[in-house]
């Protein structure tokens, strides 16, 4: 494989949506190492940038750029696991090898690949069940399981635990932090303040289409720079 | 209910000749829909997926078409295979491939714009996820039909009842010829002609009996495959 696709750049980025701004003047490097978690309020604009980011949307104006130029190349090694997992009618274990063969990878490495990845979230027991009749929990830590099967560099995580019990949000992080262990770069959206304590390293607070902040973990907890950051640390606290 | 009964005995007694003209209808219609199934359903499916310059105007053409008149498309087809026509050479006008055609111009519009619709709402749903394992054009549209397979049911079955139920095609381009292209309708529409209505009767509520047993069969396993999957 050739060098990393990070760093990933965002110069200047704007996205706006029938005329409604959405994200405003956005200028971010992200790089190789620690995990990333994109804070704000609902409607901060949080899964419009990962999409900007992930290249769901192109930017009204501003850039985005990786580093690799070949847009096969760079979709096959970034992945993305949404708020609401879509499965696709069929087992799970076709489901990653749906992925698989989208990655093109040779037919022979398929299974072997995509049951290593159900193994990995623990699913192996559950992989001739039609996706669709899994739970909640299930069907994203299989979402995790598709995207992990392709051993992305970088894993975009949308909100993943928003419509979870506690229990499954338990595994799922559990299985978000062995993928950081294994040196994918994580870059997770969140409005919960205890699970970007508990998964990231840094964080970009993002506040109506601006970042406001960015910020180690423990600097941000501890003494947010911005007055709005600590406002929203105020208002989500309670429910942690 | 007398005339009925009276319909349905006569409608027995001709058994053979019956049995003909059922399996006539059976044989057109359906091949019609397996053409009108092959061309419709991934033309559906690229409208749903792609997006262009001009596709709101060809889905509003499409949706336009879904009423097109069955005497229409028999002319045009008639125009076209009879034997000054573009395409008389074939030798195909007065044939049941004749009627095959004309169903299948009938009935592409219909299954198109209605696959068309249900995977709209699928591709919804499915678009984020697909683009970003990498899946566009042709491989999103083939994935996309694969998994609302079932949903799909309905769309055919609309136009296999608009294939079974028209009159007005098979009748101008098949000609109603006894034991070559005589169908249920148009041999319905014969028989009300002659004034014989207990047959016509007895006819319609076979053809009614068939399409009602194609429905309920189509329902039961689109019934069962959504508890299996989903």
């Amino acid at each position: 494989m050739a060098a990393s696709i990070l760093p990933l750049a965002l110069d200047n980025v704007f996205y706006a949506s029938n005329g409604q701004p959405i994200i405003s003047g956005v200028s971010l490097a992200i790089e190789a190492g620690p995990s990333t978690i994109i804070l704000g309020a609902n409607g901060a604009g949080k899964s419009v940038l990962m999409r900007l980011m992930h290249g769901l949307l192109a930017p009204t104006a501003g850039s985005v750029r990786w580093n690799e130029q070949d847009p096969a190349s760079l979709r096959r090694r970034q992945a993305m696991v949404f708020q609401r997992p879509v499965m696709l009618r069929r087992s799970a274990l076709a489901n990653v090898l749906y992925a698989l063969q989208l990655a093109n990878v040779p037919t022979g490495e398929r299974e072997t690949q995509a049951l290593a990845a159900l193994d990995e979230v623990g699913l192996r027991h559950l992989a001739q069940r039609p996706a669709r009749v899994l739970s909640g929990g299930e069907q994203q830590r299989l979402a995790l399981a598709r995207a992990w099967a392709l051993h992305p560099e970088v894993l975009f995580l949308d909100e993943p635990t928003a419509n979870l019990d506690p229990a499954a949000v338990r595994e799922i992080e559990t299985v978000i932090k062995a993928f950081d262990a294994a040196g994918t770069k994580i870059v997770m959206a969140t409005h919960n303040l205890g699970q970007a304590r508990r998964l990231g390293d840094e964080v970009i607070y993002l506040q109506a289409g601006r970042v406001m902040e960015r910020a180690l973990i423990e600097q941000f907890f501890a003494s947010p720079a911005t007055a709005d950051a600590a406002a929203f640390m105020k208002g989500e606290l309670p429910w942690v | 209910m007398g005339a009925i009964g009276e319909g349905l005995r006569r409608v027995f007694e001709l058994d053979t000749e019956l049995w003909r003209i059922v399996l006539l209808s059976l044989e057109v219609s359906l091949s019609a829909v397996l053409l009108a199934v092959l061309l419709g359903l991934p033309l559906g499916a690229l409208l749903a997926v792609k997006r262009f310059p001009g596709r709101r105007g060809v889905i509003v053409v499409l949706n336009a078409l879904m009423g097109l008149p069955p005497v229409v498309v028999g002319l045009l087809v008639y125009l076209l295979l009879s034997r000054a026509g573009p395409l008389g050479e074939l030798g195909l006008l007065f044939t049941p491939g004749a009627m095959i055609v004309a169903q299948t111009i009938l009935i592409v519009p219909i299954i198109a714009a209605l696959a068309r619709q249900a995977l709209d709402d699928a591709w919804r749903e499915y678009e984020e996820q697909l683009r970003s394992l990498g899946a566009e054009g042709v491989q999103a549209a083939l994935t996309l039909l694969w998994d609302a397979r079932f949903s799909l049911i309905t769309a055919v079955l609309a136009g296999l009842g608009r294939a079974a139920a028209e009159v007005g095609a098979v009748m101008i381009v098949g000609g109603n010829i006894d034991g070559v292209t005589r169908v249920m309708t148009t041999a319905i529409a014969l028989e009300t002609s002659k004034g014989d209505l207990p047959l016509a009767l007895g006819l319609g509520c076979v053809l009614i009996a068939i399409v009602l047993l194609l429905n309920s069969a189509a329902q039961l396993i689109k019934d069962a495959a959504q508890r299996r999957f989903g």
